[in-house]
């Protein structure tokens, strides 16, 4: 099993009456709920409980992108990533992702990424997502009917760019390059592992096994809602004839760990449902612009569970609904322990981004959660699939260590 | 009279579903919808039927037509345009377009200024005024866009519904599908600003022109009927009262008239 540390880096000081008060959390949250000097605080506690998972032994951390949100505070997480690669020598970088359509040109997320796996010595994951229609469309002004096409020319461009030894001209329909040479080029060969974060369309499916990369489902809805996502992905997989490594997929979840149970609850439902309540409150008209979704995606049934998942009220749902309803795996450590594996099971999945940092969750916490999680749970979860354990298709192959830049300079 | 529905194929291929009446001669006048689309009871397009030959084009995306994929930029949907009026033959007819539709007209008629013999924009999409900034419809809820696009929101909601039951569920993933690709393809000329700098290529415009407002439009307010009558010397601005944005459908007999009235003088 892989497991990653990540933190969505939410904004811990969203006012109580936010969800009565404001209409979004995202793309139009007011910019005046945002405090500079408290932001300095924020994200260095944030990048150090990443350093912090690093030590503990995690197997990568994790950082994404998003734009306009009140619970992520990445609009470039490469710039995270790259504080994390000086600070950092034994987890892989997990970059989930570059939304590739956004950059212009898109050879920038080609150059950024090389950077980012020359300096880490190779340990870089690189994610690749289409992006939600917030960002992408919302936020980033993107045509909602051409993302995908956009998406589909910028990862050709950046693929190629990362393989070929000579300049190139590359003539796309969204970028036009006449000498695509990409300086510096990435450690690991032919390129760093590649996650596709993805909802529920077949395309999507598709794309990660025509080119086998990591189809990695990131919900918030918990593991027992994405069984019926990840049911589709892999009968698709086994229709496509391919093998059933459980490294293919990766899965989201929110756990919290603490001595007992009840100490769980007592520390963490407060955080939890800061995130449940006041973070995922997004203006519905913001959810997903028309032509933003394939026709087919929507034919085939995704719209049911949109129209659904609209209608979900997450401000009404208590601790124990989402304990039970598997959107957060808590308790103590037996307890976590006995979920995962269940999850990991049902799911079939190798590698589990690990949300131990919620909400408005304090460092102390944090911390306290993770360093359970990381010597108590996750070396009995070490071993879930035997029978594929080597199999590193989907991992970093980082340089050796002797060949390794000395990190540690402090 | 009663409208037709009809099949334009272009020479592109695309094959376009298109609403159809009036007598065999005359000057036709050819008609673009709104991003809302095009039914078969349209009002205008019925009286002007009586006296000219009169032809409606669904875009691709919308109803039966097919070929939005071929379909990505501005200039693609005004070429698209010119090969339907070439399709169907027509010599120089009057260019009609509504809100989107006027957008799409008024990019035909500053391409190829010679090929019409007049043009009428009603509440056209096409420029963008920083003080008057026009709300975003792709970020509207269902249940408030009467009120964005009718003078009054009852009338709107039973329109744009066209009577679907949303109680029905396969109804109601219909229509959504639906909805996607029709906005799906105009958010390809309207996402996530709907302007394509037209304002720079207006000048080219030389056949008579006739600007429709709804006096009550709030979703592409009457600064911008001051804005296209700078932008086209000599257009003539009439301001319909007691509608809004979609004044073809709420003031059809006034929007009809005025047609008519325009007709008279190209």
């Amino acid at each position: 099993m892989k497991f990653t540390w990540f933190n969505l880096m939410p904004w811990p000081y969203l006012p109580d009456d936010f969800r009565t008060e404001h209409r979004s959390v995202w793309v139009d949250i007011d910019s005046r709920l945002f405090d500079p000097v408290k932001g300095h605080a924020v994200y260095n506690e944030y990048m150090d409980q990443l350093e912090y998972a690093d030590s503990l032994g995690f197997d990568a951390i994790g950082v994404n992108e998003h734009h306009q949100n009140g619970y992520g505070l990445m609009p470039s997480p490469n710039i995270i990533a790259a504080g994390l690669a000086r600070r950092t020598s034994q987890a892989a970088i997990a970059v989930i992702g570059n939304s590739i359509a956004l950059y212009n040109p898109p050879i920038r997320v080609a150059e950024e990424f090389a950077m980012l796996d020359v300096i880490s010595g190779g340990r870089l994951i690189c994610g690749f997502p289409v992006g939600t229609s917030m960002d992408t469309n919302y936020c980033y002004g993107q045509i909602p009917a051409l993302t995908r096409d956009k998406y589909g020319e910028a990862h050709e461009l950046i693929m190629r760019a990362w393989a070929s030894e000579d300049p190139f001209a590359f003539d796309g329909k969204y970028t036009q390059l006449r000498y695509v040479n990409c300086w510096p080029k990435p450690i690991q060969k032919p390129h760093p592992p590649i996650y596709i974060p993805g909802g529920g369309s077949v395309e999507t499916w598709d794309f990660c096994i025509d080119h086998d990369y990591n189809y990695s489902y990131l919900s918030f809805g918990g593991y027992l809602a994405g069984k019926k996502l990840l049911d589709g992905y892999w009968e698709r997989v086994a229709a496509r004839g391919v093998d059933d490594s459980p490294y293919r997929a990766a899965f989201a979840q929110t756990i919290c760990v603490a001595d007992t149970d009840a100490e769980a609850e007592k520390l963490y439902a407060e955080h939890v449902l800061y995130f449940y309540n006041r973070c995922l409150h997004v203006f519905p008209g913001f959810a997903d612009a028309p032509g933003y979704r394939t026709i087919k995606t929507l034919q085939a049934g995704a719209l049911g569970q949109l129209i659904e998942a609209r209608q979900k009220t997450f401000s009404q749902l208590t601790w124990k609904d989402l304990v039970e309803g598997g959107h957060v795996i808590a308790g103590s450590p037996d307890t976590v322990r006995e979920r995962m594996e269940h999850m990991i099971k049902t799911l079939r999945v190798g590698s589990v981004f690990c949300l131990l940092h919620v909400g408005n969750q304090p460092d102390w916490k944090t911390r306290y959660s993770t360093e359970l999680f990381a010597t108590k749970v996750m070396p009995k979860l070490q071993d879930m699939w035997p029978e594929w354990e080597g199999d590193d298709r989907w991992w970093v192959h980082p340089l050796p260590p002797e060949s390794r830049a000395d990190l540690h300079r402090s | 009279m009663t409208l037709v529905w009809d099949r334009v194929i272009t020479r592109r291929g695309i094959s376009c579903r298109a609403l159809r009446g009036g007598p065999s001669s005359g000057r036709p006048i050819v008609y673009f919808h709104s991003a809302v689309g095009l039914t078969a009871d349209d009002a205008v397009l019925a009286t002007l039927a009586e006296a000219h030959p009169v032809i409606a084009p669904e875009l691709p995306g919308y109803g039966e037509s097919t070929g939005e994929e071929l379909l990505d930029d501005m200039l693609d949907f005004t070429l698209h345009g010119w090969d339907v009026v070439s399709s169907l033959g027509l010599d120089r007819p009057i260019l009609v377009g509504h809100s989107m539709g006027g957008m799409i007209a008024a990019e035909m008629a500053a391409l190829s200024p010679e090929r019409s013999a007049g043009l009428v924009l009603i509440a056209p999409l096409g420029l963008w005024l920083d003080e008057h900034p026009i709300p975003d419809i792709f970020a509207t809820l269902p249940h408030d866009v009467p009120a964005l696009l009718f003078e009054d929101p009852a009338v709107g909601a039973a329109r744009l519904t066209g009577g679907v039951d949303f109680s029905d569920t396969d109804a109601l993933i219909e229509f959504f599908v639906g909805n996607a690709k029709r906005l799906g393809t105009a958010g390809k000329i309207l996402f996530p600003i709907p302007n394509r700098r037209l304002s720079k290529r207006l000048y080219r415009l030389e056949a008579p022109t006739l600007l429709v407002w709804g006096a009550a439009d709030r979703y592409v307010p009457l600064a911008y009927a001051d804005a296209w009558a700078t932008l086209v010397p000599g257009a003539e601005v009439v301001v319909v009262p007691s509608a809004g944005h979609m004044v073809p459908v709420e003031q059809p007999a006034a929007v009809a008239a005025l047609i008519e009235a325009f007709l008279e003088k190209v």
